[in-house]
C-alpha cells in the first residue's frame, strides 16, 4: 500500500541521480531484466495484441478467423453500443468510491490517531476478509441482502423500504458489494498516509487559531491526500472493471462494462470486446491523469 | 496592548504517576524575555506547553492578565508557538504559512500583513517557496513569523534554536533578542543552552525535576547560585567542602582542609556548620609555589594575595588550551580537582602537568551553598551545549 502511494504521489523521486565516475552498471540492467521481461511479456504483448485484436474486421469469427483491416469503427459501434453500461460503471464506480472514502476515511484516522494499543488489532481486522475468496464473500452479500433476510426485514419494518420493496438486485446492491470489496484498498493508503503525518503540524494549527475543524481542513486532510489519491485510484479503477458484483448482485438493467467485455469475448465478438476493453483503459487513464494532476500531490510524499 | 503579565499560579501537571511539574509559580512580567532554563526531562516544556494550551494542567491557575486561560482551548488563547523543529505546514508556501493565522482570525488585509512580516525576519523573497526549499535557519525565521504575525500576548519559544549550528544559533539568538525588542512581546523561551538563555533573556528561571531552583537575572543567577544545581547548570564551579567556625562583622570565616578561608555573608545560603564553599573557576588565580609574586591573570595584583583566600599545595593534572584561556585542572592534597580557567593574556608562559601551584581568590567571589545538596549536580556531562 505503501508502495502505491509513493509511487503515484512520488513522480520522478525515487530515481538515483547518476554518478558520472561509474560507468552505468551492468549489473543494474541485470536486475532490471526480469521485471522488464515480465512487463514485456505479460503487459506489453497483451496490450498491442488487444489494440490490435480492437481493429480486426468484425465479420469474422473465432472458426473463420478475423482479418486485420484497421476497421477503427469498432470504436465507434462500442461507444454508441455500449454507453449505457459503460456510464453505469462510470456512476457505480465513483458512487463506490465515495463511499469507501465516507466510511474508510473515518476508520483511517482512528486507526492511525485514536486507536492507542488496539492498532495493530484494527489493522487485522481490516486485512482479515481477504482470507476468504472474493467470490464467497460476495455470494454471502446475496444472503445479507436477500428478499428474506434481516437487513430489508428491518428496513421494511421501519417503513423505510416498501413492502415490496428490495435491495438484492438493485443498483444499491451492486454499489454496497463495490464498497466492500474494495474498502481496505482505500483505508490502507490512507491509514499509511495519516499515520504519518507529525501530530505537532495539527497542533500547529490549532496554536494558530484553527478550532478543531478548521485544522482537519487545512493541515490533516491536505497532508493525507497522497492516500486519499492512492485509495480512490485502488478503488475506482478496480470497481470500473468489476463484473462480479453486477453478476451476484444486480439484475440485467445493472450491467456493468466488465459484463458485457466477458459476455461479448465469451460469445467470440473478439474486435468489439477488445476494442470496448481499449476504451475503458483509456477513459481510465485520462480520468486518473486529470484526478492526479487536480489533487496535485507531486509535493506533499 | 492591556497590561498582562504572564502568571501561573501552583500549576502542577501529573502523567500518570509522574509529576512533570510540580506546585509551579511563576510570573512573566509583560514585554520581558524570559527564558526557562533546564535539562531535558526538568519540566520546561511541559510549563511552555500549558501556557500553549496543548496540555492542561492537573491542578493551578494560568492567568493572562485578569484572564484565566487555564482551560481555554489553544485556539483561543492569545498565545503562540515557535515549535521545536518548527511544524511548518510543508504543504503550504511559506507566504500562506505565515498567513495562517490571520487567516483563521478572518483578518483584513492579511496580505500586507505577511508581506511586513516576512520583511521583519528577512524573508520576503521566499513567500512562494514550500518550507522543504528553505535552510534550516529560513525556516526557523518562518516559524518565528507565523507566530509573530498574530501579535499574540505571550510568544512561546521551544528550543527554537536546537536544530542549527553553533554559528547560525549565535547569529539567530541577537536576531531573536533584535526582534523581541522590537515588537515588544513577551517571549517565554525554552531551552537547555544556559549560554543561550544568558545571552539572551532579561530573566531566567532554572528548572530541575518539576520545579524552579532558581528565577533572576542572568549576572545574578551566575555570581549568587542559590544551589548546587544551579551553581553548575549555569557555568561551571568549583566546590569545595569546608565548615563556618564563626562570625566577624559581614564576613564569615571558613575553614578548609585546614585552611582559613572568609566569605561575604551576604553570599552565603548556609552559614553554620557544614557548607559547600563555592567559587568559579574564571575567578581564581594560580601561582607557581615558591615563587611569591609570580601570579597569573590580567587583572591580579600580586599584593592582594595576602587577602586572597589561598588554598596551597596544588599540583596541576590537566591542561587544555582551548584559544581565548588555558583551562586547568588543579589536585588539591585531599584528592579534589578544581578548575581553573585563566585568560591567554601572554603576561606568562602557561603551566604544565606537574607543576605545584597555589589557588588564591578574592573573598568577595566565593559563596556558600547548603551542604546537604549534591555537590555534582547539574554537572554538564559530555556536551557543553
Amino acid at each position: 500500500m505503501s508502495i502505491s502511494a509513493a509511487h503515484i504521489g512520488g513522480g520522478d523521486r525515487g530515481e538515483p541521480s547518476p554518478e558520472p565516475s561509474r560507468k552505468p552498471g551492468f549489473i543494474g540492467y541485470l536486475l532490471l531484466l526480469p521485471g522488464g521481461m515480465w512487463l514485456a511479456i505479460f503487459f506489453l504483448v497483451p496490450t498491442l495484441a488487444l489494440v490490435g485484436t480492437s481493429l480486426y474486421d468484425p465479420s469474422g469469427s473465432i472458426l473463420t478467423g478475423y482479418q486485420m483491416t484497421g476497421y477503427w469503427q469498432n470504436y465507434v459501434d462500442a461507444v454508441r453500443d455500449y454507453a449505457q453500461p459503460f456510464g453505469r460503471s462510470i456512476v457505480y464506480a465513483s458512487l463506490a468510491t465515495i463511499a469507501c472514502i465516507a466510511l474508510g476515511y473515518p476508520l483511517a484516522y482512528a486507526i492511525a490517531f485514536k486507536s492507542g494499543r488496539w492498532k495493530n488489532f484494527m489493522l487485522v481486522l481490516v486485512i482479515a476478509p481477504f482470507f476468504t475468496s472474493f467470490l464467497v464473500r460476495t455470494l454471502s452479500w446475496q444472503l445479507l441482502l436477500g428478499d428474506n433476510g434481516f437487513v430489508v426485514d428491518v428496513l421494511q419494518t421501519l417503513q423505510i423500504l416498501g413492502p415490496e420493496g428490495r435491495l438484492l438486485a438493485t443498483p444499491f446492491a451492486v454499489v454496497t458489494g463495490l464498497t466492500y470489496n474494495f474498502l481496505p484498498f482505500m483505508v490502507l493508503p490512507l491509514y499509511a498516509s495519516l499515520e504519518k503525518i507529525d501530530h505537532r503540524l495539527i497542533e500547529a494549527g490549532g496554536d494558530l487559531y484553527a478550532a478543531p475543524f478548521t485544522a482537519f481542513r487545512r493541515v490533516t486532510l491536505p497532508l493525507s491526500m497522497p492516500g486519499l489519491v492512492a485509495g480512490t485510484l485502488l478503488t475506482f479503477i478496480p470497481a470500473a472493471g468489476d463484473y462480479i458484483n453486477a453478476e451476484l448482485l444486480g439484475t440485467p438493467t445493472t450491467r456493468m462494462i466488465g459484463n458485457e467485455i466477458q459476455d461479448l469475448f465469451t460469445a467470440g465478438s473478439y474486435p468489439v470486446a477488445a476494442s470496448l476493453s481499449v476504451t475503458l483503459m483509456v477513459a481510465i487513464v485520462v480520468m486518473v491523469f486529470l484526478y492526479v494532476r487536480r489533487a496535485g500531490t507531486e509535493d506533499l510524499v | 496592548m492591556p497590561g498582562s503579565d504572564l502568571v501561573l499560579k501552583s500549576v502542577t501537571k501529573r502523567f500518570g504517576s509522574f509529576t512533570a511539574v510540580d506546585d509551579l509559580d511563576l510570573t512573566v512580567p509583560q514585554g520581558s524575555f524570559f527564558a526557562l532554563l533546564g535539562p531535558s526531562g526538568c519540566g520546561k516544556t511541559t510549563t511552555l506547553r500549558m501556557v500553549a494550551g496543548l496540555e492542561e494542567p492537573t491542578a493551578g491557575t494560568i492567568h493572562l492578565g485578569d484572564q484565566d486561560i487555564s482551560h481555554v482551548k489553544a485556539y483561543k488563547r492569545p498565545v503562540n508557538t515557535v515549535f521545536q523543529s518548527y511544524a511548518l505546514f510543508p504543504h503550504l508556501s511559506v507566504f500562506e504559512n505565515v498567513a495562517f493565522g490571520p487567516s483563521r482570525k478572518g483578518a483584513k488585509g492579511v496580505k500586507a500583513l505577511v508581506d511586513e512580516t516576512l520583511e521583519l525576519v528577512e524573508l520576503g523573497e521566499y513567500a512562494g517557496r514550500k518550507p522543504a526549499q528553505l535552510s534550516g535557519g529560513q525556516q526557523q525565521r518562518v516559524a518565528l513569523a507565523r507566530a509573530l504575525i498574530n501579535r499574540p500576548q505571550v510568544l512561546l519559544l521551544d528550543e527554537p534554536l536546537g536544530a542549527l549550528d553553533l554559528k547560525l544559533r549565535k547569529q539567530m539568538q541577537i536576531e531573536l533578542k533584535r526582534i523581541q525588542s522590537e515588537v515588544g512581546i513577551t517571549f517565554v523561551h525554552v531551552t537547555h543552552d544556559q549560554e543561550e538563555a544568558m545571552t539572551m533573556a532579561d530573566t531566567i528561571a532554572v528548572m530541575n525535576g518539576g520545579v524552579i531552583e532558581q528565577m533572576g537575572e542572568p549576572a545574578e543567577l551566575y555570581e549568587h547560585p542559590a544551589t548546587t544545581y544551579v551553581s553548575n547548570f549555569l557555568g561551571q564551579s568549583n566546590l569545595i567542602a569546608g565548615q563556618v567556625k564563626g562570625v566577624d562583622g559581614e564576613t564569615l570565616l571558613l575553614e578548609v582542609n585546614g585552611e582559613k578561608l572568609t566569605a561575604p555573608a551576604a553570599r552565603a545560603r548556609s552559614d553554620e556548620g557544614e557548607v559547600w564553599v563555592g567559587v568559579r573557576p574564571e575567578k581564581v588565580f594560580l601561582t607557581v609555589t615558591g615563587a611569591g609574586a609570580t601570579t597569573a591573570g590580567a587583572g591580579a595584583d600580586p599584593g592582594d594575595r595576602a587577602g586572597s583566600n589561598l588554598l596551597p599545595g596544588g599540583v596541576v593534572s590537566d591542561v587544555s588550551f582551548v584559544g581565548v584561556s588555558t583551562q586547568y585542572l588543579v589536585r588539591m592534597p585531599w584528592g579534589q580537582e578544581l578548575q581553573v580557567f585563566e585568560q591567554n593574556t601572554g603576561t606568562r608562559d602557561s603551566l604544565r602537568a606537574g607543576d605545584r601551584v597555589d589557588l588564591h581568590w578574592m573573598p568577595a567571589h566565593t559563596f556558600l551553598l547548603d551542604a546537604s545538596q549534591d555537590a555534582s549536580a547539574g554537572v554538564v556531562l559530555g556536551d557543553d551545549r
